[in-house]
């Protein structure tokens, strides 16, 4: 985190002495594009909150614990692209669950849909990209977690 | 004002009460909602300055050219490599990665290796695949990037070829 800060002071640092015009147009253009974009982020961070109530990690581990392979991993994706989760706070989760006995194709399955399909950042990704593309990709996204999940099953000797 | 607009505004004008009442009156699944908000608003703000100004900073120092030449149509297989390593070293997450590759398309960036830096900001992280590894094992991860890298890079190479044929630019409609 601390890199990114120093990062981007020396850029813009750098950016002032060469040229003092161009880095108060590129702060503008910093100021005017966060502005622009604000909105969406205020509703993904209202949504989250509700949601991250109405499940919280309890439930979460209730429902991928369950015994059935099937059921297991489509609980699992289904929770990995609806919910938002830092990886400082998912991967202890996984760790948690692991030790609990779930089943690695299952956890495979929640962390790769977490991190690639977003439910939650769908008001953004769609004012960026375009409702189209976003949702070609996050259901394209869905199937190569389910793909995942399924080679992660092979290679654990967990199916077949 | 676009009435969608005012429905936004009435809907968080509702959370924002029900919130202050559940904190006046000890409300706890109200409370909580307001701590979710309040850390995740709190994440994003350490992150999202930084990302915007070195956004700002590339629109204005950055060619199009370059852009162009190793990340556009002649960029080749390079134009991926980049865009993973690129979205390995993202910060944040798919929230960030997506201002990021908004500008890079502006400046003349291929549609495929775009949507191939989106995902590898997703699944590729450095710092998060460390952290993972510690938690889940190597061969997790190892597993996980092994297979999700090639699709990624496939699927948006496919859907590159998908849009552009149906004359796809962002902002659809705007």
């Amino acid at each position: 985190m601390y890199y990114l800060y120093i990062a981007t002071g020396f850029a813009l640092l750098l950016s002032f002495i060469i040229s003092r015009e161009k880095t108060f147009q590129a702060i503008k253009i910093a100021v005017k594009r966060f502005a622009a974009i604000l909105p969406a982020f205020v509703g993904m961070l209202v949504c989250v909150s509700i949601v991250l109530f109405l499940i919280p990690d309890t439930l979460i581990s209730h429902y991928l614990g369950k015994n059935n392979v099937t059921i297991g991993i489509l609980f699992a994706s289904f929770f990995g692209s609806i919910t938002l989760m830092p990886g400082f706070i998912a991967f202890p989760l996984c760790g948690i669950l692991l030790k609990k006995g779930v089943l690695y194709m299952v956890l495979s399955a929640f962390s790769t849909t977490l991190m690639m399909v977003g439910v939650l950042t769908y008001p953004i990704e769609k004012k960026y990209f375009g409702v189209r593309l976003t949702l070609l990709r996050n259901i394209m996204s869905l199937f190569i977690a389910l793909i995942v999940a399924l080679m992660t099953g092979i290679f654990f000797r967990e199916i077949f | 004002m676009k009435p969608n607009d005012s429905v936004k505004i009435a809907g968080l004008s509702v959370y924002i009460l029900f919130l202050l009442i559940s904190f006046y009156y000890g409300f706890n699944p109200g409370k909580e909602i307001g701590r979710n908000f309040f850390s995740f608003s709190l994440d994003m703000l350490k992150l999202l300055p930084c990302a915007f100004i070195l956004i700002g900073l590339f629109e204005v120092w950055v060619k199009r050219e370059t852009v162009e030449k190793h990340f556009g149509e002649e960029s080749g297989f390079r134009g991926y490599i980049w865009a993973l390593l690129l979205g390995g070293t993202t910060v944040g997450g798919l929230y960030v990665s997506f201002p990021v590759a908004y500008s890079l398309y502006g400046k003349g960036a291929k549609l495929a290796i775009i949507l191939t830096y989106i995902g590898a900001s997703g699944i590729c992280r450095v710092p998060m695949a460390i952290f993972e590894t510690s938690f889940m094992g190597i061969k997790f991860t190892v597993i996980r990037l092994a297979v999700s890298i090639p699709l990624v890079i496939l699927s948006s190479i496919a859907l590159d070829d998908y849009l552009t044929k149906r004359k796809y630019r962002t902002r659809e409609g705007k």
